[in-house]
C-alpha cells in the first residue's frame, strides 16, 4: 500500500514544480465557462427554467462541472499508449507493482493536485465573475464529494481501458481522440443528461458515461433531490463495479499477446 | 512553380506515412466528425427547448456553424503550429529550417500538415446545404466565388492570429499556453456575437476577429443586410491580419538566436 501512496505524493509534487501551467490553465476554464454561460444567457431568454434548472442553476452547473473536470480528468490513457508504443511497458511489468493499479494512482495525484491548486481558486474566481450560487448544506457538500470520487474512478476506468487498446492497435490515438469527445458529449459536461430527448435520455442510461459528470453537477447544484441522490450514486458505484470486468479481460489478453514494439 | 513541386512532393510524402496506419487514420477521420457533430448535437439539443436565441433561428445558427467549419478546417490541415514554439524554438528544429533555400513558415507549414482535417470542408457544406434547405436560402451564380472568398478570409483571420502568437516564441522562449486558450476563444466566433456584452464583441470583432470566420460572413448568406458592411469586412481582415503577421514572422526570424545544444 506504502508504494502506491507514495506514488501518489510524488505525482503531486511533480505536478507542483509545473504549477505555472495551471494558472492559465484557470484562465482557459473561465473563457469556456463564459461562452457557456453567454450562451444559456441567451437560451433562457425570459424562461424562468428548463428542464427544472433556473439561469443561475444552470451557470453553476457549467461552472461545477468544468472545474470538476479538472480533477477527475488525466492522461493515463496517453502515457499508457506512449509506454506501449516505446517499449518502456515490459520494464514496467517487471517491477512489484500492478501496471494499472499505478497508473491509477499517478492519476489520483494529478486529480488530488488540480482540486487544490486549479478546482478551488478557480471556483472562487468564476464566482465572482459569474452569478453563481452555493448550496449551504453539508450534506450536500459531502454527497458532491463521494460522488466526485466516483467520477474519478469511473473515468479512470475507461482512460485505462482506451490506453490498453494499444495493445491490440498499436497506433490509438484516433481512438483516444474519440474517446474523449463522447466524454465531453455523454458525461453531461456540456449539456445536463436531462436536456436531451427522451429516447437519448433512455440510451445513455446503458452506458457509464453520465457518472462522470451529469451526477456530480447534478448534486451540486441541487437539481437532484432525496431519492434521485441515492439512485444516481447507485449508478456510478455499480459502474465502477461492472468496469473492473472488461479491464480484467484486456489486461489478461494484452500480456498473452504482447508485442514490444522497440525499446 | 517551385514551391508548388515542394507543396505536392510534401503532400505526397504525408500521404505514405499516413496511409501505413490506415485503421487509426479512419478512427482518427471518424472522431473529426464526432468532434464536430458535438456542437451540432449541442445545438439540436438546446432548441429543442427555445425557438430563438436573440431572434436567430436553429437553422440559422446551424448554418453559421457549417459555415464556421470550412475555414476552420482549412486553418487546421495548414497551420497546425500551436506548439511550434515547443517543437521548433525550444528543441531547436528551426535551424534544420532556416539552412534551406526556401520560406521558413512555408515549410513549417508543410511538415505540420495534417491533410485529414480538410474532411471538415465535406461536414461544413453538408451541414450549410441542410441548413439553407430548411431556410429556403436563394443563391445568385456569383454566390458561390463570394463564398470562396470569405472562407479564404476567414482562413487568413485564423492563420494570421496563430502565426502571430508563433511568433512570439521568436522573442520568448518561455512556456505558454496562450495557444490553447486562443482555441477556446475561437469558438466564440461560432455563434451570433449579438448574444455576448459589447466588450467581447469589440474584441471578437476588432482585436481576435473571430466573429470573420463565423457569423459575419454567414450573415451575407443568410442575407441579415445590416450586417454586411462586417460580412464584407471579412477578406480585408484576413489580407489585413495574414499580412501583419507575415511580417511579425519575418521580423522574428531575424531575432531567432538557436537552441544551444
Amino acid at each position: 500500500m506504502d508504494k502506491y501512496l507514495e506514488m501518489i505524493r510524488i505525482r503531486f509534487l511533480m505536478m507542483l514544480a509545473y504549477r505555472t501551467n495551471y494558472y492559465s490553465g484557470i484562465l482557459i476554464y473561465s473563457i469556456n465557462i463564459g461562452a457557456y454561460y453567454f450562451l444559456w444567457s441567451a437560451i433562457y431568454g425570459g424562461k424562468e427554467e428548463i428542464q427544472g434548472l433556473n439561469v443561475i442553476q444552470m451557470t453553476t452547473y457549467i461552472a461545477v462541472s468544468w472545474m470538476a473536470r479538472a480533477f477527475y480528468f488525466n492522461n493515463i490513457d496517453r502515457e499508457i499508449a506512449a509506454e506501449i508504443k516505446e517499449g518502456k511497458v515490459a520494464v514496467e511489468l517487471i517491477r512489484p507493482y500492478n501496471y494499472l493499479g499505478m497508473k491509477t494512482m499517478q492519476g489520483l495525484g494529478e486529480g488530488i493536485f488540480r482540486l487544490l491548486f486549479f478546482s478551488f481558486p478557480g471556483m472562487v474566481i468564476v464566482s465572482f465573475i459569474f452569478p453563481l450560487s452555493y448550496t449551504s448544506s453539508l450534506t450536500t457538500w459531502g454527497l458532491f464529494a463521494v460522488s466526485i470520487v466516483l467520477s474519478f474512478v469511473v473515468n479512470t476506468q475507461i482512460n485505462l481501458l482506451t490506453g490498453m487498446m494499444t495493445f491490440f492497435l498499436f497506433n490509438n490515438d484516433g481512438l483516444i481522440r474519440a474517446k474523449r469527445v463522447i466524454i465531453d458529449l455523454f458525461s453531461g459536461l456540456l449539456l445536463p443528461i436531462s436536456f436531451y430527448p427522451g429516447w437519448a435520455q433512455e440510451m445513455m442510461n446503458l452506458f457509464p458515461f453520465q457518472a462522470i459528470s451529469y451526477i456530480p453537477s447534478m448534486i451540486f447544484t441541487e437539481g437532484f433531490g432525496g431519492q434521485e441522490i441515492i439512485h444516481a450514486l447507485l449508478f456510478q458505484f455499480v459502474w465502477v463495479l461492472i468496469l473492473l470486468l472488461p479491464i480484467q479481460l484486456l489486461w489478461y489478453l494484452a500480456k498473452k499477446q504482447m508485442i514490444i514494439q522497440g525499446g | 512553380m517551385f514551391y508548388l513541386s515542394i507543396f505536392f512532393q510534401y503532400v505526397g510524402q504525408y500521404m505514405k506515412t499516413r496511409l501505413q496506419y490506415r485503421a487509426d487514420l479512419l478512427v482518427e477521420i471518424f472522431s473529426d466528425i464526432l468532434f464536430q457533430a458535438v456542437n451540432l448535437i449541442f445545438i439540436l439539443v438546446v432548441f429543442g427547448h427555445t425557438q430563438l436565441l436573440n431572434g436567430w433561428s436553429q437553422d440559422e445558427i446551424i448554418f453559421i456553424y457549417g459555415f464556421f467549419l470550412v475555414p476552420y478546417a482549412l486553418f487546421s490541415t495548414f497551420f497546425n503550429i500551436w506548439d511550434f514554439n515547443d517543437r521548433y524554438i525550444v528543441k531547436g528544429e528551426m535551424d534544420r529550417i532556416l539552412t534551406r533555400p526556401i520560406h521558413s513558415l512555408f515549410q513549417v507549414i508543410l511538415e505540420r500538415m495534417e491533410l485529414e482535417s480538410l474532411f471538415g470542408v465535406v461536414t461544413g457544406i453538408v451541414i450549410m446545404i441542410y441548413a439553407g434547405t430548411n431556410l429556403d436560402l436563394a443563391f445568385a451564380w456569383y454566390d458561390a466565388f463570394i463564398f470562396i472568398v470569405m472562407v479564404l478570409g476567414g482562413a487568413m483571420v485564423y492563420a494570421g492570429i496563430f502565426v502571430m502568437l508563433a511568433s512570439i516564441g521568436f522573442w520568448s522562449d518561455a512556456r505558454t499556453s496562450i495557444m490553447p486558450m486562443m482555441y477556446n476563444i475561437g469558438n466564440y466566433g461560432r455563434y451570433p456575437v449579438d448574444i455576448y456584452n459589447k466588450a467581447i464583441r469589440f474584441v471578437l470583432t476588432w482585436i481576435l476577429p473571430f466573429a470573420f470566420v463565423g457569423v459575419y460572413p454567414a450573415s451575407y448568406f443568410l442575407g441579415k443586410t445590416d450586417w454586411y458592411f462586417y460580412a464584407f469586412l471579412t477578406p480585408i481582415m484576413g489580407i489585413v491580419f495574414f499580412l501583419l503577421a507575415v511580417v511579425m514572422w519575418n521580423h522574428g526570424v531575424t531575432k531567432y538566436r538557436g537552441a544551444g545544444n
